[in-house]
């Protein structure tokens, strides 16, 4: 049976259990679901933020991450995948990403969620904007979130 | 073409986006940010370190050396910061 990633990109909040139940619901023949969730900081670089903004490329973020969930689908031996993304004012604590794997057994569950986070980080056109006390400021690329990327394209 | 810039640099271009006509010559993206920076001071200062701009055609990344012709929508941003 070919699988369909779901992807969402949403204003809205997510419930993590709610997406897991939707993937395993009924089935008995996954032995693994691993979850990342990013979360909202209360602090960037040690300074304490009011709320993170996300802007988004309506489109592109959609596509980007299909192209994405697709080279997991062929890479790795998923049964179910859901990736959720959220845009607008993020408070701490609050949900940012979601990435939900199946497989029968763990390593392509856990191996899959971690591809697909690091190329949603450098790939996925989302960028935040801090608040804080000083006003508001675009954060910054990382170098090391693009190591991170890079090292699934080593042969 | 439409063009749409996102995040700071739509901040220092003032638009989200606009259309554009670029003469014959302007073929890659780099020569479009090139052509782009010429037309004011607030393209300028968006794009006064072309190495840090990312760009997408037809909403898929793509290189400096990339040929806009045929391109429907061109989107110029900073690296992306999301997940």
């Amino acid at each position: 049976m070919s699988v369909t990633a779901t992807i969402r990109i949403q204003e809205a909040d997510f419930d993590a259990a709610q997406e897991i139940a939707a993937l395993t619901g009924g089935r008995t023949d996954i032995g693994a679901v691993v979850t990342f969730s990013g979360i909202c900081r209360g602090s960037e670089n040690g300074e304490p933020i009011a709320a993170l903004t996300l802007e988004h490329y309506p489109g592109m973020a959609e596509a980007e991450i299909g192209r994405h969930a697709d080279e997991a689908l062929s890479r790795w031996p998923l049964q179910g995948l859901t990736i959720i993304h959220r845009f607008g004012r993020i408070a701490p604590g609050e949900n940012i990403v979601l990435v939900v794997t199946a497989s029968p057994h763990r390593q392509a569950a856990f191996e899959a969620a971690e591809f697909l986070m690091d190329f949603l980080k450098t790939n996925a056109p989302f960028w935040k904007r801090e608040e804080s006390e000083k006003g508001t400021s675009w954060i910054e690329a990382r170098d090391h979130d693009d190591a991170a990327a890079a090292r699934w394209t080593k042969s | 073409m439409r063009v749409k810039y996102f995040a700071w640099v739509r901040e220092r271009v003032g638009v989200a986006e606009e259309t554009v006509e670029p003469p014959a010559d302007v073929r890659t993206v780099s020569d479009l940010i090139g052509w782009l920076s010429s037309r004011g001071e607030t393209y300028a200062h968006a794009f006064e370190k072309p190495k840090v701009i990312r760009a997408a055609i037809d909403q898929a990344h793509v290189k400096p050396d990339a040929v806009i012709s045929g391109a429907r929508e061109i989107a110029f941003f900073p690296p992306m910061t999301g997940g």
